[in-house]
């Protein structure tokens, strides 16, 4: 598509969002795999839309606070990126474009206070548990709170699980075949520690050894996405340094958190370690591809079989391209039988921050995911990240039809155990 | 808000009456965006009474609209009219009826093409016109545009697979167009809606013909080290009394496109890709294949891959019709053209299209139904190049005016909409045009369905009260 964005005003970050409108021809292909498109049906709430929206925005035709509605309304599921024929890099556009508006924002203060509380918890496990725990006794409040404070409530657990503290180093179990450094992710500490001691595990079974750096932060994408793009900067530095060299992979098992570190590379435009972070992206693989290129030990037979729905994450079906290696490990498992979920490729609506900024589409998306997973008649769910777990996991329960879930790891520890 | 709009808001509530510039932006182009225009306002339906007081709407206060499904048109068919209005049918888009024993289904308009074969499969049916915007486009503007497809070489147009609408007027009357039944009563109205481009009224209720699933398919990947010989491998298929489900065509550029978007594993040295897909029952297909494969063999073809199992067919598929869209990743930008020549002129209008590209200095890929002679040169250009754009337009006139000289046509199947209109006169007499122009003032006296589209010299008329002069009624006149 044609533009006028004025490239060498914006700098660096103009040249990403400008390549990426040229490259939209709007043939309109990207509608059906967009979520907000299929709740809502309108064009500006379609992938083509919200890039024309902010190419006018971008080229001074439009007033930011115009588009702005719809430039939030996007999940950043990047389903339109395995659909677009034209390749164009929409989550490179919308991610800087963010960053690009939000000092540009006319926010209420409420709004700010908000963004702030989650920027000021999401990152940090030891203030988001305390905030957890006060949260659990604040749903005794719900009814009386503004609407917005109503939706991370319900996301909250029942109970926190115990969080033993992670170990900087976990050894392999017999000849060691790989040396990782795994990021251990923020809110999954805090709401489901065990997805990284069923990771640790497995992988010593498979002959990794994994140092948890602990100078590690947040990897940033919850900011980044958000158009905090200082903050994310400050945390994505922290972790520059955190990580080692000495490593034959840098490992996540979340996939927001993976795809988070992956686009480094474009967080760092225009700054002095752009070199560094683009080579660090290279470096970042989600555990279950690592399992595959590795070679999985293979794990014992299932007692009873078991009928497992595997969920697609958005970041990292859509935004990774890892789609066949959790299905791989899972199928490795004799006695586990794998369904797929019908309309698989789209978001769940946790989305990072989503469900809580955008509670209302992000439910409908919930129940919607929910539905679709329990038409499969699947005994239990796997899935590789933390968010779409909560999501899912809280819409199954308004449903009243819970089914477990596990990440994928758990179910390849459970197995290694003989414990499923 | 003025009065008018304000009568809108009666009609609609907030939510579906858009009047906000971010909201109407979007809403601006179509999938050409050569062209762009502001509309008054966007509505979103969800009923047909509302569709009907809409149209009420815009006959008093002389507003001309236009309706839209996905916006997929090539041709900008869905433009908005400037300062006019956008009739949004994406909420109607339920199932009305399935009936598999008559093998019918009865849609809104904003039902997604190929949702209608997702519908049917359960039954071991489907809807037969395919275009490659089939998991996006809407029936509405199928219908509208007279949509075609791979496979319209066996199976026809949608025209062939339409057999009732319900339409709305644009006179607010509600009329019903055929029937059930093959066989109509007097002349084919429907035929005369059906690819109409909106000008003739919103189609509300479409009653569509399924058919069943074909046992088997045989899908063959040959490629050539020449177009030519891929065009001349055509004609020897059509010339040997087969009748594939499809015949397409692809040159090197768009191989690479297709390739670079779908990985569809297509030979990349190829010049020139052939599809041929043969369909039916088994035992009938098995017997062709094996009278296609000679044909293909002796077409000097130097790689021939069949697809083994439905993921292969599905696979070569896929790259063919992301073709279009992935020409992007070639070039900032670009025109699609459909022509249409004989296919015995096939070689010929190929030989002559590369001579027309060397000439301008702009690359060509071409894309085509290769089976009905359905010409789909992609022109390649930087927008950002001073000139470049109307150098394109200028081959793009080009070789809509060979297509007609060859004895074809200036559209397959993507209409005219914006973009052709100006060379209807290449095609048609002045006395064909004015009949055609009666015709629609017969039915839309202010030419407020689609204003602007498919008429040459048809910029709207000024919106008086008075309407029309009598003469330009007649057809006799036209503002230029």
């Amino acid at each position: 598509m044609q533009h006028k964005i004025d490239t060498q005003s914006i700098g660096p970050q103009g040249e990403v969002m400008a390549h990426a409108v040229e490259a939209c021809v709007h043939c309109g292909f990207c509608l059906p795999a967009c979520p907000t498109y299929a709740v809502l049906g309108e064009e500006m709430d379609s992938p083509r839309g919200r890039i024309f929206l902010m190419k006018e925005v971008l080229e001074g035709n439009l007033q930011l606070e115009e588009a702005a509605p719809y430039i939030d309304k996007c999940l950043g599921c990047l389903g339109c990126v395995t659909a677009c024929p034209s390749g164009v890099p929409y989550g490179e556009l919308i991610s800087t474009f963010r960053g690009w508006a939000e000092p540009r924002r006319h926010r209420s203060p409420f709004a700010r206070a908000f963004r702030l509380g989650i920027m000021e918890l999401l990152p940090y496990p030891k203030r988001f548990r305390a905030g957890a725990q006060l949260g659990r006794i604040g749903k005794v409040f719900k009814p009386l709170l503004p609407q917005a404070l109503q939706a991370p409530l319900e996301l909250l657990p029942e109970r926190l699980e115990p969080a033993p503290p992670l170990p900087e180093f976990f050894p392999a179990k017999g000849p060691r075949r790989a040396r990782v450094a795994l990021l251990a992710g923020c809110a999954q500490q805090v709401l489901k520690p065990n997805f990284n001691w069923a990771t640790l595990r497995v992988l010593a079974e498979n002959g990794v050894e994994v140092v948890i750096p602990s100078g590690q932060a947040c990897c940033g994408a919850a900011a980044m996405h958000t158009g905090e793009r200082g903050r994310a900067l400050a945390l994505a530095r922290q972790n520059l340094k955190a990580f080692p060299n000495d490593v034959d992979a840098i490992l996540s098992n979340a996939a927001g958190c993976g795809s988070g570190l992956r686009e480094y590379g474009l967080l760092f435009v225009g700054e002095p370690e752009h070199e560094a972070a683009e080579a660090f992206s290279k470096r970042v693989q989600d555990v279950s591809a690592f399992l595959v290129n590795l070679g999985l030990v293979e794990p014992p037979a299932l007692k009873q079989p078991l009928k497992v729905a595997y969920h697609d994450a958005c970041h990292l079906a859509h935004a990774q391209g890892v789609r066949s290696e959790p299905r791989k490990l899972l199928r490795s498992i004799g006695g586990l039988e794998l369904v797929e979920i019908p309309e698989g490729e789209l978001c769940c609506g946790s989305a990072g921050t989503y469900n809580l900024e955008q509670p209302a589409i992000a439910a409908t998306l919930g129940e919607r995911k929910a539905r679709n997973i329990l038409a499969t008649g699947a005994q239990a769910i796997a899935t590789g990240n933390i968010g779409c777990f909560t999501q899912i996991q809280s819409h199954l329960r308004k449903l009243r039809r819970e089914v477990p879930m596990y990440h994928t790891l758990e179910i390849l520890d459970l197995a290694y155990q003989g414990k499923l | 808000m003025n009065p008018a709009l304000s009568e809108l808001g009666r009609i609609y509530p907030p939510e579906r009456l858009l009047v906000q510039p971010g909201q109407l932006v979007p809403y601006e182009s179509d999938a050409l965006t050569a062209f762009r225009a502001r509309p008054l306002a966007v509505v979103l339906p969800e009923t047909t009474d509302e569709v009907v007081q809409t149209i009420g709407w815009c006959a008093r206060h002389k507003v001309p609209y236009v309706a839209r499904g996905s916006g997929t048109s090539l041709s900008g068919g869905s433009l908005p009219v400037e300062g006019g209005l956008v009739i949004g049918l994406n909420r109607m888009n339920k199932l009305l009826r399935l009936d598999p024993a008559e093998r019918v289904a009865v849609v809104q308009p904003g039902f997604i093409n190929l949702e209608v074969s997702n519908a049917a499969a359960p039954y071991g049916l489907y809807y037969a016109p395919d275009p490659s915007s089939q998991p996006v486009s809407t029936i509405g503007g199928n219908l509208a545009f007279n949509s075609g497809g791979a496979h319209c070489l066996k199976y026809g147009m949608t025209s062939n697979h339409v057999l009732g609408a319900k339409v709305v007027l644009p006179t607010g009357e509600i009329v019903e167009l055929g029937s059930q039944s093959l066989e109509g009563v007097g002349p084919d109205w429907l035929g005369l809606f059906v690819g109409s481009e909106g000008l003739m009224g919103i189609a509300v209720e479409v009653t569509l013909r399924l058919l069943p699933k074909p046992e088997k398919y045989h899908t063959v990947l040959a490629a050539y080290d020449s177009l030519e010989k891929a065009g001349n491998a055509v004609a020897a298929v059509v010339a040997s009394g087969l009748l594939p489900g499809a015949m397409e065509i692809m040159d090197h550029l768009a191989i690479e496109a297709a390739e670079a978007a779908v990985k569809a594993g297509y030979p990349m040295d190829a010049r020139a890709l052939l599809i041929v897909e043969l369909e039916g029952e088994a035992p009938e297909v098995e017997a062709e294949a094996r009278h296609l494969g000679d044909v293909i063999a002796a077409s000097g073809a130097y790689e021939v891959r069949v697809a083994r199992d439905a993921d292969e067919r599905a696979k070569i598929w896929k790259g063919r019709k992301a073709a279009f869209s992935a020409v992007g990743r070639l070039s900032p930008d670009y025109l699609v053209q459909d022509g249409v020549v004989p296919r015995s002129k096939l070689g010929q209008a190929l030989l002559e299209i590369e001579r027309l590209s060397q000439q301008y200095g702009l690359r060509v890929a071409n894309v085509f139904h290769a089976g009905d002679g359905n010409l789909h040169p992609l022109i390649l250009y930087d927008g950002k190049v001073k000139g470049q754009l109307e150098q394109a337009e200028a081959l793009a006139g080009e070789i809509l005016k060979l297509c007609v000289s060859l004895g074809g046509s200036i559209t397959g199947e993507h209409g005219v909409g914006m973009e052709k209109k100006a060379y209807m006169p290449a095609m048609f007499s002045q006395a064909d045009l004015a009949l055609m122009r009666r015709i629609r003032r017969a039915v839309d006296p202010d030419e407020l369905a689609n204003r602007g589209k498919m008429f040459p010299h048809s910029e709207a008329p000024a919106l008086t009260p008075h309407g029309p002069h009598p003469l330009e009624k007649a057809g006799v006149i036209w503002r230029e």
